[in-house]
């Protein structure tokens, strides 16, 4: 008997997959040349799998941002948002955040996962229920088990469905916590908000959206999903990260909420964890107003991706989603998916490798995400790399 | 604590069949991993519809309980009875 036993079936799928060369989940780039070139043995690869989606980690005010905060605050915080952990720029972004959403209160974490375990864990408790939207980030499955709740999964983007569970609950025998994402990560499909707001208000349920691919994305001020929809104020909680269109590390959570920030207090990912570094937030901070100032990237960006999702349906490539800035590319079987993802990264493209059961429907993915930053060619390059890559696998 | 009984072990059987790749006869004692090579993923799926059927709400918390189609079968007859 052995600890690691439990490992053997995980060992013969990653054997598998990585015999074709790369592995698609160690890929390590010696060099990132900016937000869509990374180099790996002296080649530059056209990056098209990097959540980077309005550009920003190379912008010279978000860069410049960061350095002074690394002159001014160092290079750690050393403890955790309730110790020593606290420095200025992680107030003024929690204040600017909640001036951005138009919201009483913003709370910071150290990471989106982190966000998710706090909001979730710290709010519910057992003796509650949770409803969950099937498809939602395993940060959201975990938050949920940490919490202790009664967790209820229901159809993924079906308000019916998740109608039908909140009727089957005594309307007063727990609290009720509905989490839905704005743009979902696997397939590129967005929620439809504002039906499952109207749902969770008949049932007297709070509602919680996960924004982190659509912050930055989605919305005339680009505060995501809830705000192209209209609904901001139909969700109770927003939460989402920094890791992706706000070019940092970390994670936020808004509510109106009179009591929220009791949270800070109570939720043990925001207590026992060190604060994301003061350089982080000020890259956020940076970014955050380059959202603000220049729509033109995100413009931008759903140009690039309207014409990536074109593109490859012409090729009759089949795809998971209406187009978004996530383009997910059905490839049929886990071995073709890692062919694929290996000839793709020959030819200088990189994408994400997704697969079963990280994926919804078992489906064998190549996941691009698109970017502001990429050129109209950078995107055709991608989608001539593909057309190769099919007749190859 | 309920048990199922063989009807409803039935019921489950047959609803299983889409899920049944190899065509193998499902009793309670079918594993879904081991047996059906079913992933966590889909099971929680398979929940969805069973849970529509009998208009009962299934906990995922219950599931990492469950490896066998008669243990399922045990936490929806719980479900029903409750
Ligand atoms: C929906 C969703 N929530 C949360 C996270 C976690 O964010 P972070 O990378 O900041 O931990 C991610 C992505 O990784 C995500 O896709």
């Amino acid at each position: 008997m052995d600890l690691f036993d439990k490992f053997n079936p995980i060992k013969e799928t990653y054997t598998a997959l990585t015999s074709g060369g790369g592995d698609p989940f160690g890929v390590a780039f010696d060099r990132i040349a900016s937000p869509t070139i990374g180099v790996i043995n002296n080649r530059e690869i056209v990056l098209a799998g990097t959540n980077n989606y309005l550009g920003l980690t190379f912008d010279d005010a978000v860069i410049a941002a960061g350095q002074e905060a690394l002159r001014t605050f160092g290079t750690g915080t050393t403890g955790s948002r309730i110790a020593n952990g606290t420095f200025g720029p992680h107030r003024l972004l929690e204040e600017e955040m909640a001036t951005h959403y138009g919201m009483s209160s913003a709370i910071v974490f150290t990471t989106g996962y982190q966000a998710n375990l706090s909001v979730v864990a710290g709010l519910a408790q057992k003796g509650d229920q949770i409803f969950i939207d099937a498809d939602c980030h395993a940060s959201i499955y975990d938050a949920c088990q940490l919490s202790g709740a009664e967790i209820i999964r229901f159809a993924h983007n079906d308000p019916t469905s998740l109608d039908r569970r909140l009727a089957r609950s005594d309307p007063n025998s727990s609290n009720k916590l509905v989490i839905v994402e704005g743009l979902y990560s696997m397939f590129g499909d967005v929620s439809p908000l504002a039906e499952f707001v109207e749902v969770k208000n008949r049932h007297k349920a709070y509602l919680m959206v996960d924004e982190a691919h659509s912050f930055g994305v989605f919305g005339d001020r680009g505060l995501g999903l809830a705000e192209a929809h209209g609904v901001l104020d139909g969700a109770d909680f927003l939460v989402g990260t920094f890791s992706k269109s706000l070019a940092g590390i970390g994670g936020f959570a808004v509510s109106n909420h009179p009591d929220f920030n009791f949270l800070r207090v109570a939720a043990r990912a925001y207590m026992f964890t060190a604060s994301s570094s003061a350089a982080s937030v000020e890259v956020t901070r940076a970014a955050l107003k380059a959202i603000a100032a220049r729509p033109e990237l995100r413009t931008h960006l759903w140009e690039n991706a309207r014409r990536l999702h074109a593109g490859l349906k012409a090729k009759g490539f089949g795809l998971m989603a209406e187009p978004s800035p996530v383009v997910a590319v059905d490839f049929g079987d886990p071995a073709r998916a890692a062919r694929a993802w290996n000839a793709l990264l020959q030819l200088g493209v990189y994408v994400n490798l997704a697969i079963p059961p990280g994926t919804p429907n078992s489906k064998s993915l190549l996941r691009c995400s698109v970017s502001a930053a990429h050129t109209s060619d950078q995107i055709d390059f991608v989608i001539n790399c593909f057309e190769k890559v099919a007749e190859l696998v | 604590m309920t048990v199922a009984d063989q009807d409803l072990i039935a019921e489950i059987s047959e609803m299983l069949s889409g899920l049944n790749k190899a065509g193998i006869e499902i009793t309670a004692d079918t594993d879904f991993n081991a047996d059906l090579n079913v992933d966590s993923v889909a099971v929680m799926d398979f929940v969805l519809t069973v849970e529509d059927r009998y208009d009962i709400s299934i906990p995922i918390n219950q599931l990492s309980e469950v490896n066998t189609v008669g243990q399922f079968a045990d936490v929806v007859a719980n479900a029903r009875a409750a």
